[in-house]
């Protein structure tokens, strides 16, 4: 077996690549941020995808969904970030659902059908500093009889303002730093004693700060073991981190694609700036980079569906690669746009400020560097 | 079980009964190599052994056709059998221009009698090949070759030099490119081969900053060339070496892989605990080594399969001996002032620093780096221009 993708996941991206292209180009993204829409996606959108069934991709057949994997979902997130397209997809369908597979099968009654349906949006509550540094958890959750009582604060949940679901990592037992002691909450957000504070970011997304205040849960919001959270969170931040790596290489190829476009169109002392050697150059190395990314990407979705032991180690490094060859895409395609590249009305800025987003989202690629060398023993 | 599962076992087993195991260690330098010929000197009776094994079985050459001394192997089973050789630790009975570049030029351009002729000589490590292609006034300007071949009715009359002739004075043929027309620069070019020992061929090895001589100047004095000793068509010379270029250029990336599979920084846990930014660094380098390790398994599956760009081999040349080159950076660099010892037994005789300067030449033959993206920007991205 190769790495390549099988006739079925061709299927899959001659479907999806078509439908995003109408249905949420760049364009659709300029029009939600420009009416100052207060959701952060199309709510319309995102019940296509559900009529696509996209939004079980992850989630097995038995329970509703298309029981597809890391590959398919790849598949998906490279159009969404080829058409810089505004969706709860990574945190809902892919990550979220993901970590639910680790829920009780009555969690899992609850809320997979809603997702679904396109009916549920989940919110990420891991991160409680601005770097991702997912086992220094404060966050507290103190015994109170058969439940929980909840104090402390979670920053960049993407569509927290509106999730219906939040999936939050709290401290039950040990130390700050200590991954031992964590467990994973499934928190409705209307809970009592939830307070969020809504933030635009470069890139046009909302995120959340989430403050909880003496928060009360019953027993059975835990997902996988009490203080065993470490375990979900691993899968949860896995499929999260390669799922970003895969909108990774949508949004460096469509940025290379319109640059590369733009140096056979642009002229300037006569010449098509594309015959410059000086960026003929830059340019074929870009494309390297790009397609080593795109290659290692595929590598870690692989192991990843496969339960393999070597799946973590080229996930992070595939987070990291996607990360340093769709970053020299979008500042590659600025510079090489010139002037136009610093305008609004030129897309090749919209890409720049995606990527920035996408890079810090679920680990950047010095934590992610710094995995590799913990997971190769140095 | 299926037929290649089937075949998986019966390898393994094979591999376990008939690979000695002197030849299963991985190989500290060159000299561990078995490169065949004439003049080869066996390092150990296993040597021999493993290469007269494998010949005969034809895995010297898994996938040639059996007729000509191979294998007779499907891709699948080629590599699988590439799997289990590296499982086992296996190595290579036989490093070979002939194998790499000559062979598969010869069956895709040779007679039936030249392919029944020579291929069997490469498969069995018979004779080994040097190419004949640089010159001093034609580097990566190749087109521009000089050496003369002139038409002398049943044969050619060789004159000219040669440069950058690897290993030209351990080589027992050499297969070299020679204009047969000064009037047309491409199409005037013939593929030639012919035996080292014929009169008029000189050799004379080129000292590098490592130290050693791999490469050769040769001199061709009136040299003559029978004229059923081309290959391909009279003045086509110039789409055998091309397509021979693709092979080399496949075979150099594959330089970035290093020995196989291990972390770098894996082997260096004492120095990199000290060493916050070279541990850094070293990190990023295996995310690199990871991806080109991925990058390739694609790029193969790809051109075996028919769908990968012609030109995309130029691209992985290229990234993989960058690769390579700073592999080579961080192992002197990890190694601090002991990676400096040009002479000492400790040291291997300086195998590091001699390395590390070795591979300075892997962005500049086969073609240089700035050649190869140049490559990439004009027939890959069809950037504009001549």
């Amino acid at each position: 077996m190769g790495i390549g993708h099988t006739q079925e996941q061709n299927m899959l991206k001659d479907m999806v690549a078509p439908f995003l292209a109408e249905n949420a180009p760049v364009k659709h993204m300029r029009n939600l941020r420009d009416a100052d829409d207060k959701i952060g996606f199309s709510r319309g959108l995102w019940k296509q995808f559900a009529e696509l069934g996209l939004t079980g991709i992850l989630i097995p057949e038995t329970e509703g969904g298309l029981g597809l994997g890391h590959v398919e979902a790849g598949i998906v997130l490279e159009q969404i970030g080829r058409n810089l397209t505004p969706s709860p997809f990574l945190a809902t369908a892919v990550a979220g659902a993901q970590a639910l597979k680790n829920a009780s099968a009555e969690m899992r009654g609850n809320w997979y059908p809603k997702i679904v349906s396109g009916d549920a949006i989940i919110g990420l509550a891991i991160d409680e500093s601005s770097k991702h540094r997912p086992q220094a958890v404060e966050l507290i959750a103190e015994r109170m009889g058969n439940g929980f009582r909840l104090n402390g604060s979670k920053q960049f949940v993407l569509h927290g303002h509106i999730a219906d679901l939040l999936l939050v990592s709290a401290r039950t037992s040990g130390a700050t730093d200590e991954e031992a002691g964590i467990s994973l909450f499934a928190i409705a957000r209307d809970t009592k004693g939830i307070e969020v504070q809504t933030d635009r970011l470069v890139d046009s997304q909302i995120s959340a700060r989430i403050s909880f205040e003496n928060v009360e849960l019953n027993g059975d919001a835990v997902i996988g073991d009490i203080d065993g959270g470490w375990s979900p969170l691993q899968r949860l931040l896995n499929a999260g981190r390669i799922g970003a790596a895969a909108e990774m290489i949508g949004v460096g190829g469509g940025a290379m694609d319109i640059t590369f476009e733009y140096l056979k169109t642009r002229k300037q002392f006569d010449h098509f700036i594309g015959e410059f050697q000086a960026l003929q150059h830059r340019a074929a190395h870009l494309y390297g980079e790009m397609e080593g990314a795109r290659a290692i990407v595929l590598k870690a979705q692989h192991l990843l569906d496969d339960d393999d032991s070597r799946a973590e180690l080229f996930v992070a490094a595939a987070k990291a690669k996607a990360g340093l060859a769709a970053n020299l895409a979008v500042r590659e395609g600025v510079q090489m746009h010139g002037g136009v590249g610093m305008t609004d009305e030129f897309d090749i800025g919209l890409y720049m400020k995606r990527d920035r987003a996408l890079a810090e989202f679920f680990g950047d690629i010095n934590f992610q560097a710094n995995r590799v060398a913990l997971l190769n023993g140095y | 079980m299926t037929n290649l599962e089937t075949f998986r076992t019966e390898t393994r087993a094979w591999l376990e009964a008939n690979c000695p195991k002197e030849m299963r260690s991985s190989s500290n330098s060159e000299q561990d190599f078995c490169w065949g010929g004439r003049k080869w000197v066996f390092t150990c009776p296993a040597q021999k052994q493993w290469l007269e094994v494998m010949a005969a079985k034809g895995w010297t050459v898994p996938d040639w056709p059996v007729a000509y001394g191979g294998g007779g192997l499907s891709s699948e089973e080629t590599k699988i059998l590439k799997q289990e050789m590296f499982k086992l630790g296996c190595r290579s009975p036989l490093n070979s221009f002939g194998i790499w570049m000559l062979g598969p030029a010869l069956l895709k351009f040779g007679t039936e009698e030249q392919k029944k002729h020579y291929l069997p000589q490469i498969a069995r490590g018979e004779i080994r090949w040097c190419q004949g292609y640089s010159e001093p006034g034609a580097g990566s300007d190749l087109v521009s070759l000089q050496t003369f071949g002139a038409d002398m009715g049943d044969h050619w009359l060789v004159n000219g030099q040669k440069v950058w002739t690897s290993y030209a004075d351990q080589a027992d043929w050499i297969f070299c490119l020679v204009r047969t027309d000064k009037n047309d620069k491409y199409r005037g070019i013939s593929f030639l081969l012919f035996d080292m020992e014929t009169k008029g061929v000189t050799t004379k090895p080129i000292k590098l900053i490592s130290g050693s001589s791999p490469f050769c100047e040769t001199f061709f004095d009136d040299v003559k060339v029978p004229k059923h000793q081309i290959v391909g068509e009279l003045n086509r010379g110039w789409d055998v070496a091309k397509y021979l270029l693709g092979h080399e250029r496949e075979m150099i990336s594959g330089g970035g892989l290093g020995d196989g599979l291990a972390s770098l920084g894996a082997a260096h846990e004492g120095v990199l605990a000290q060493e916050p930014i070279l541990r850094a660094q070293m990190a990023m380098f295996d995310i690199e080594s990871m991806t080109f390790r991925a990058h390739s398994e694609k790029f193969l599956d790809e051109w075996k399969s028919g769908k990968a760009h012609p030109a995309y081999s130029n691209l992985m040349k290229y990234i993989g001996t960058e690769l390579n080159k700073k592999r080579h950076e961080l192992i002197m660099a990890v190694g601090g002032s002991d990676a400096l010892e040009w002479e000492s037994e400790a040291s291997n005789q300086g195998s590091k620093p001699r390395s590390w300067l070795r591979t300075k030449a892997n962005s500049i033959e086969g073609g240089t780096s700035e050649v190869m993206l140049n490559v990439v920007a004009k027939r890959i991205l069809e950037m504009p221009g001549a």
